[in-house]
């Protein structure tokens, strides 16, 4: 079985639609959508009504992100002024119907030997950046599953845990398949979707074939132009745009 | 799990043992046969049992991540590979040639037998690192001989790819490898260095050349460490026969400094074409140098930091953690440390640059107040992006910390001790006694910089502003 891991798609749908097709032109029967479905960019719409057609046909399962619990009203995360007018234009945007299903996405879900969430499964209500070894042995020892993922932080990263219990960074270089032993526990950032940040402006996501245990990061093109015009002509902050283009 | 010794005539998974091939002390190896095979096969057994090695089963892990990612004619080909709850095992391709352990019974060789042995020694070595590949554990009995004359790399379970988790990092931070052959770098714990191959080259040169190991075969880490800074004899001083190109290859492969050797290809070319050999004060030598050449080493190998390989990576490269106190908050303070900062990132292009603030725990739930959880954290971590941005860093070389701990200085040794932190740079304690420096530094921020610069297991730097004439 694999599974395809997509995180921060960000209100992106050509990044996002490009990562569903490369996916499935791999063999992924299952996707999950690691949070942040919405914010900073303009088609917060399409995004939810494709993650919603998958959860409901069980070809998805999704948790929530902080800029989804935003959009659908919890207003207690503070963020910069910027990504704050995306969430209010975002909110004007959305059906009911979609808010609702933004509201209801769980923090967490865990699978089999996979967990799933945005930020840290250590508290995930509070977002944490999973940012160092401290944060990813956290994640980790509450997640209680030998593999997870998630999202937040927009670069992708594995960590890996041995004996020790102290995780170890590995900056995973994309289309390489690395075995990831279902004995040891890994945790992966799989990179964000549709708002990468490392100035490479290609689209991430993860493929991991359970059954071989095979963990392969991928960064892929997409048309990057037509979601930059799209975020200008929505009247969203000019640095959105930008951050498309040049992926920085 | 299940015991690892196999019998003649054991079947396991369609594969038939005929022979015990080699009882080592991480595996087992036997030569099987499987029905319709188009290779002659041999299977390794990882020792798993109690009181084994606990590097034999990662590096188990590791061989078979190499040989499933790594091709051509100078590794064994992968067959099959056993499930490593039920019954390890990995089948590979089984080499049924000479190894060059046997050479070494009849060192020590003349120079044309050295370049017939180790030419083949030098491409396969050379085709490994283009794969991306360091073997890190280069010997005669890693090595084997295809009728054809080409050589076969054996053992890659202490091997590093630039492209997978290293895992024997990971839980082994002593040095691993064979202690007649192992580099300087690895010695000192770094395993990514595919120049470290070429030292152990330079080892088995040495050896088969005179019959001796330039640095003998030492049991302890003191042991070890001396050829950091001891220079073997010439070999030219033990067999005076040898030709001065011989040692100058030798002697350059052998050189502490990963940067100065050459590589797999270049040692390859010169052992076919002796005549391109430029002999320069290696191949002339015969003594050993005088005492304050040698003392001098010493003092230099006392510091010594390996330099970064060759193909570094992210996550390898040295950290240099700032600590910035979002919570006491000093214009001129902030500003000397942003100016330290910007002079260090010019001088060490490659350090990433870990900006990290220390808050107390927040509590996981049940607090409701403005500043609490969440918030808090991210608002720590706004101010130090803040705070970097002075720097005019790319993004990339740069990551942020918000550390909960009640104990600054703890979370912030915790932190330089689990990362490769090179250098902690911190704000200085006030000069006591001293109120025209007008600072208000509290005295808790004071212990904290006084105790990170008594136990860090780095250099520390202390920034203190300059103060107004």
């Amino acid at each position: 079985m694999k599974l395809a891991l997509i995180a921060d798609i960000h209100s992106n749908i050509e990044a996002f639609d490009a990562c569903l097709a490369h996916a499935r032109d791999r063999g992924a029967q299952r996707f999950a959508l690691l949070g942040d479905l919405v914010g900073y960019n303009a088609d917060p719409v399409a995004v939810v009504a494709r993650a919603m057609q998958l959860v409901e046909a069980g070809a998805a399962v999704a948790v929530q992100g902080n800029h989804d619990a935003a959009a659908a009203g919890d207003v207690s995360e503070r963020m910069n002024e910027a990504a704050a007018a995306a969430i209010r234009w975002t909110q004007r945007q959305l059906a009911p119907h979609q808010a609702d299903f933004l509201r209801s996405l769980p923090l967490v879900l865990r699978e089999g030997s996979v967990c799933l969430v945005h930020a840290s499964a250590a508290a995930p209500e509070r977002w944490v950046y999973v940012m160092d070894t401290r944060a990813a042995a956290a994640s980790l020892d509450a997640a209680e599953s030998p593999y997870v993922f998630c999202g937040h932080v927009h670069d992708p990263l594995l960590y890996y845990m041995g004996a020790d219990r102290r995780p170890q960074p590995f900056l995973p270089v994309a289309g390489i398949s690395i075995p990831v032993a279902r004995h040891r526990r890994w945790l992966s950032i799989v990179g964000s979707c549709g708002q990468p940040r490392d100035g490479d402006p290609r689209a991430r996501y993860a493929l991991f074939d359970i059954d071989r245990a095979l963990l392969t990061f991928h960064r892929i093109d997409y048309d990057q132009a037509t979601a930059a015009g799209k975020v200008r002509r929505a009247g969203l902050p000019e640095e959105f745009a930008r951050r498309l283009e040049s992926g920085r | 799990m299940t015991s690892s010794k196999l019998d003649p005539g054991d079947e396991i998974d369609g594969y038939r043992v005929v022979s015990l091939l080699h009882n080592g002390g991480m595996a087992t190896l036997y030569r099987v046969e499987r029905a319709g095979a188009e290779l002659p096969l041999a299977m390794k057994v990882p020792r798993l049992a109690q009181g084994d090695d606990p590097v034999s089963v990662v590096s188990y892990e590791v061989e078979q991540m190499m040989l499933g990612a790594l091709q051509g004619r100078h590794v064994p080909r992968l067959e099959a590979v056993g499930d490593l709850q039920r019954r390890p095992y990995l089948v590979m391709e089984f080499i049924d040639g000479e190894s060059l352990a046997a050479a070494v019974g009849r060192a020590p060789l003349d120079a044309d037998e050295l370049v017939r042995l180790l030419a083949p020694v030098a491409d396969a070595i050379d085709d490994v690192h283009r794969q991306q590949l360091a073997h890190l554990d280069i010997k005669p009995s890693n090595v084997m001989f295809r009728a054809s004359g080409e050589a076969v790399l054996i053992d890659l379970g202490l091997s590093h790819h630039r492209h997978f988790p290293d895992l024997l990092a990971e839980e082994f931070r002593k040095p691993i490898g064979s202690a007649p052959y192992i580099a300087p770098e690895q010695v000192l714990g770094l395993r990514s260095d595919p120049r470290s191959d070429i030292f152990a080259l330079g080892v088995v040169m040495y050896q088969l050349a005179t019959g001796v190991l330039p640095f003998g075969a030492p049991t302890s880490v003191h042991g070890l460490r001396q050829r950091l800074y001891r220079y073997p004899r010439a070999p030219r001083a033990l067999r005076p026969e040898l030709p001065q190109w011989v040692q100058e290859v030798i002697l350059h492969c052998l050189e502490v400094d990963a940067a100065r050797r050459p590589t797999a290809s270049e040692v390859a070319a010169w052992l076919r074409q002796p005549a391109s050999v430029v002999i320069g004060v290696r191949g002339r030598r015969t003594r050993n140098p005088g005492w304050a050449v040698r003392l001098r080493r010493w003092l230099w190998a006392a510091g010594f930091e390996p330099a970064a390989p060759a193909t570094t990576q992210a996550s390898a490269l040295p950290i240099v953690l700032v600590a910035v106190a979002t919570q006491h908050r000093d214009a001129s303070r902030q500003a000397a440390l942003q100016a330290a900062v910007r002079d260090l990132t010019a001088m060490h292009s490659e350090a990433r640059i870990a900006v990290a603030t220390v808050i107390p725990p927040q509590p996981l739930l049940g607090s409701s107040g403005p500043e609490s959880g969440g918030n808090l954290h991210v608002r720590h971590l706004v101010e130090l992006r803040a705070w970097a941005e002075a720097l005019q860093l790319p993004e990339q070389r740069l990551t942020f910390h918000v550390l909960e701990a009640h104990d600054a200085a703890q979370a912030l040794l915790d932190y330089a001790t689990n990362n490769p932190v090179r250098q902690i740079v911190i704000g200085a304690p006030p000069i006591e006694g001293n109120p025209k420096l007008g600072i208000s530094y509290k005295p808790v921020a004071a212990a904290v910089a006084a105790r990170v610069a008594l136990q860090a297991p780095c250099t520390v730097m202390l920034v203190r502003p300059v103060a107004a004439a």
